[in-house]
């Protein structure tokens, strides 16, 4: 089973430790989908430039938390909210009604669980989110295209084809363009919902390696089920258990001295 | 006690003696014999439509590579009379059919797939438009005839009749639409809204260009079936004898709109309906021509269909 | 240029009420058929040719002759009911037999190559002109049964409800066979295999597990296309001749609504006038009848899903 001890000391880059900036801060956030209430009072910090790994088994809300961010519950009908999210450093609450959910998703990207480009080009789907912030100069975009493709260490393989359909990339690739597209706005912070889990263990690899890459630019939430990857990528971890965080600190404490007995039933294996 | 058991005995020995190999060759027989009559049912349906185009062909064979057929006007004779005004009518009138059921068909399709959710007023529209899809043709002519030619005042005229075979088409447009949207994965949305796409970017960026190619075969098969739609145009009031073609609408587009009409099918009903056996060629050469049209129409929808199920594998 | 949020919604706003605005222009069409054909079959009821109301609808009921054209004026609507209803159920013994062998050779017997070459066809011959059938059912069909019945000493009318019966038959063929075919492919694979466990063979498969399993689907298939025999105009206007009658004989030539509203609108008809109203009355009974099958197809086919 997971020895969470021996995944930390693998770990490719040094964790930040030290208290940093707030990003976030999730404040009595409670969700209901209808009558259910999915979620319950959730209060945790995101912080700044760091990555952030949201755990726990299938059900518990995770999915829905992160997508509580950047307001993508707004898309459907039956959902509703009440609580806070607070994005610093001017403390708009993300989740208030007054607030516009396009001016949150312009400062939040996400990334998918199934990669989901546009079947467009490779490089219309970088330069989509650039497009609809009114950017029309060919040569500013021509930049920011390649910027993004290399931030998702993805240029090298598809500088030759950047006019090719999106969807005759590998899987692997497609989730990388995806996570180009969200880089090329330049958010603040960026959303994962489990964006290895559609992807075979190379391609997997290479997503996380990026993601630690990524986090000296853009504050990270990570949804993942992969208790191994949230151990090999986060600084920070957040324990869920059926709608309620159980446990909220750093990674390396999470997974090898939890406080609470749920949380170490979980990260041990004994159930989930 | 003692029955039953002699009863499952006789079962058992039942089932033992039960011929796998007999019982085996025995369904594939029957199998094979329902396999067959299968086909020949389908092959007699195919058949039908082979005879079909083989009758009108020989039939209207004479008019049919006959040049003049084409660029002349009805005549009392038959070898004179061509079928100029009335394909003529079928392009005017086609083309403005078209234009109502996109303007009405594909923006009702996209609100209710889109917008509409599961609201009282979506749900209202889709009963209606279930319902209308499956009201007789002639019962859209009757509407036409009450509501645009006498109350409208638009008179027996090419936009009457564009009118009626749009609404026509309409339901298969608005089906047709709402389809082909639906099959846009969510997750596409999705990944527009998140990157801060508003309704409108998302619908004009992404489901509309992704969706056309199964819109326009749902308006190619409507418009096919409507090419051929003879009734509502008689309930309005078609001509049969035009000897004249409407103004081009580049000169007087208004005169062109309130011109008086015939159309193939039209031309076509009034040649079969006429006991002169000559005339019967005419018929026969026009209904070969309309077959040909709804050949033509429903390859380039099945190509189309084709071709979009091949550009965008979810 | 850059639009601001504000601008953006303001377009959204926009297309969203253009949207709708749409939508609501289809809800109105059906409310106008309904009006129209209402308004103007009340106005036929209350006109004086027709006795007025009531006695006009008693006469509609009870009547046993539809001559509203004449100078001797029958209203009674039993003769073209006689006339549809006849057409109709010659159609229905053609497509009912057929389609569901068509149906269950397509979905459970035919390979994906035979099934993907026979599709487009049938799908086109849903898109062949009625007027078309019209002129194979008059031309073609009844000289050949004229010639089969004369040798067996039987006389044919020229126009008759036999042909353009069957002819219709053919034609809601492939409607109601893919209609059925739909209502197969909804029948979980599970089913099936469970019935090929046992050993049991394709044929009995398909008709003991299959057919019973999607029977509220094919009967809404049936009576879908049922309403659209009834609702077909040309080929009856073609090739069964002007003649409303009580009659059960499809060898005579009969009249159907439909077929009467195409007679009456090829002359020449002034708006109001008891012949011009008369066709809305019949048109309005077409309506009725339709609807009713279609409302009866759409509850069974809501009850087909239930697996």
């Amino acid at each position: 089973m997971v020895n969470p001890a021996k995944m930390l000391e693998e770990r490719k880059v040094e964790q930040q430790s030290g208290t940093t900036k707030v990003k976030i801060e999730v404040k009595n956030f409670n969700f209901y989908y209808g009558n259910y209430h999915a979620l319950k009072d959730i209060n945790f910090p995101i912080y700044d430039k760091r990555v952030t790994a949201i755990i726990g088994p299938s059900g518990c809300g995770k999915t829905t938390l992160l997508r509580a961010f950047n307001r993508m519950h707004d898309l459907y009908p039956g959902a509703r909210y009440e609580g806070e999210i607070i994005m610093h450093p001017d403390g708009a609450n993300l989740v208030d009604r007054k607030t516009d959910p396009l001016k949150v998703r312009m400062r939040i990207g996400m990334v998918f669980q199934k990669p989901n480009p546009f079947p467009k080009s490779v490089y219309e789907n970088v330069a989509y989110g650039l497009k609809i912030r009114g950017i029309k100069n060919k040569r500013f975009l021509d930049e920011a295209v390649e910027r993004a493709l290399k931030g998702a260490a993805l240029w090298e393989e598809v500088k030759d084809r950047l006019n090719a359909n999106a969807y005759s990339l590998s899987g692997g690739q497609q989730q990388r363009l995806c996570i180009a597209r969200a880089i090329a706005v330049e958010p603040e912070v960026l959303l994962f919902d489990e964006p290895t889990s559609a992807l075979d263990p190379i391609s997997t690899a290479k997503i996380e390696d990026l993601i630690v890459e990524l986090k000296q630019r853009v504050t990270i939430v990570i949804v993942t089920h992969n208790m191994q990857q949230a151990a090999r990528i986060s600084d920070y971890t957040a324990f869920m258990y059926l709608g309620e965080l159980v446990e909220f600190g750093p990674t390396e404490k999470i997974f090898t001295k939890p406080e609470k007995k749920l949380t170490e039933d979980y990260i041990t294996g004994r159930f989930g | 006690m003692e029955q039953k058991l002699s009863l499952r005995k006789e079962a058992d020995a039942k089932l033992k003696e039960f011929d796998i190999e007999a019982y085996t060759i025995g369904v594939k027989r029957r199998d094979k014999v329902f396999e067959i009559v299968g086909l020949l049912a389908t092959f007699l349906v195919l058949l039908f439509l082979f005879a079909i185009s083989v009758d009108l062909l020989i039939d209207g064979w004479v008019r049919i590579k006959d040049a003049k057929f084409y660029t002349s006007y009805p005549s009392r004779f038959p070898e004179e009379a061509g079928i100029l005004s009335s394909w003529v009518g079928t392009l005017y009138v086609m083309l403005g059919a078209i234009f109502w059921a996109v303007v009405l068909g594909i923006p009702a399709g996209i609100y209710l797939e889109e917008y509409g959710g599961k609201g009282r007023l979506a749900r209202i529209i889709e009963a209606n438009i279930s319902n209308l899809a499956a009201v007789p043709s002639i019962v859209y002519g009757l509407l036409a005839l009450g509501v645009f030619v006498y109350r409208f005042k638009f008179g027996e005229s090419v936009l009457t009749a564009g009118l009626t075979l749009g609404l026509l088409m309409l339901p298969v447009v608005v089906v047709a639409t709402r389809e082909s949207i639906r099959r846009i994965p969510r997750s596409i949305r999705e990944a527009a809204y998140a990157l801060g796409a508003t309704r409108w970017e998302t619908l004009f960026h992404h489901i509309l260009p992704y969706s056309l190619g199964g819109i326009f075969t749902g308006l190619i098969i409507a418009a096919s079936r409507a090419i051929g739609e003879t009734a509502p145009l008689i309930t309005v009031g078609a001509l049969t004898f035009i000897a004249f073609l409407p103004p081009p609408p580049w000169e007087d587009f208004l005169g062109m709109l309130m011109s008086p009409f015939t159309v193939l099918p039209i031309q076509m009903y009034n040649w079969v309906s006429r006991p002169q056996e000559a005339f019967h060629t005419n018929a026969a050469a026009a209904g070969f021509i309309l077959l040909v049209i709804a050949l033509l129409m429903n390859s380039v929808a099945f190509y189309l269909r084709y071709k979009v199920r091949r550009k965008y594998q979810w | 240029m850059t639009l601001s949020i504000g601008a953006k919604k303001a377009i959204d706003l926009g297309i969203f009420l253009f949207l709708l605005l749409m939508g609501a222009v289809s809800v109105a069409v059906t409310f106008a058929i309904v009006w129209v054909l209402l308004v103007d079959t009340l106005r036929f009821f209350t006109h004086p040719d027709g006795g007025g109301f009531p006695t006009s609808l008693i006469r509609f009921f009870t009547e046993t002759q539809w001559t509203p054209t004449f100078y001797n004026k029958q209203i009674g609507i039993w003769p073209l009911i006689n006339g549809t209803f006849l057409i109709a159920i010659i159609s229905m013994l053609v497509a009912v037999p057929l389609g569901i062998l068509v149906a269950v050779y397509l979905s459970e017997y035919a390979s994906w190559k035979v099934r993907e070459t026979v599709k487009p066809w049938l799908d086109f011959l849903e898109a062949v002109p009625t007027v078309v059938y019209g002129y194979f059912a008059l031309l073609f069909v009844t000289p050949l049964f004229q010639k089969v019945f004369e040798s067996l000493g039987i006389y044919m009318e020229g126009m008759n409800a036999l042909s353009p019966g069957i002819v219709i038959g053919v034609m809601i063929l492939p409607y109601t066979a893919s209609m059925i075919e739909d209502a197969f492919k909804g029948v979980p694979q599970y089913l099936r295999e469970a019935s090929y466990s046992l050993g049991a063979s394709k044929l009995r498969t398909a008709l003991l597990v299959v057919l019973p399993a999607a029977k509220s689907g094919v009967l809404s298939a049936y009576l879908l296309g049922f309403s659209r025999a009834i609702g077909e105009t040309m080929v009856v206007a073609v090739a069964a001749g002007m003649y409303p009658q009580l009659t059960a004989n499809p060898l005579q030539p009969i009249q159907t609504i439909t077929g009467y509203i195409v007679q009456v609108a090829l002359g020449d008809l002034p708006f109001n006038s008891f012949e011009y109203l008369s066709i809305f009355a019949a048109g309005f009974m077409l309506f009725v009848i339709t609807l009713v099958l279609n409302s009866i197809a759409v509850y069974l086919k809501s009850r087909a899903v239930g697996y």
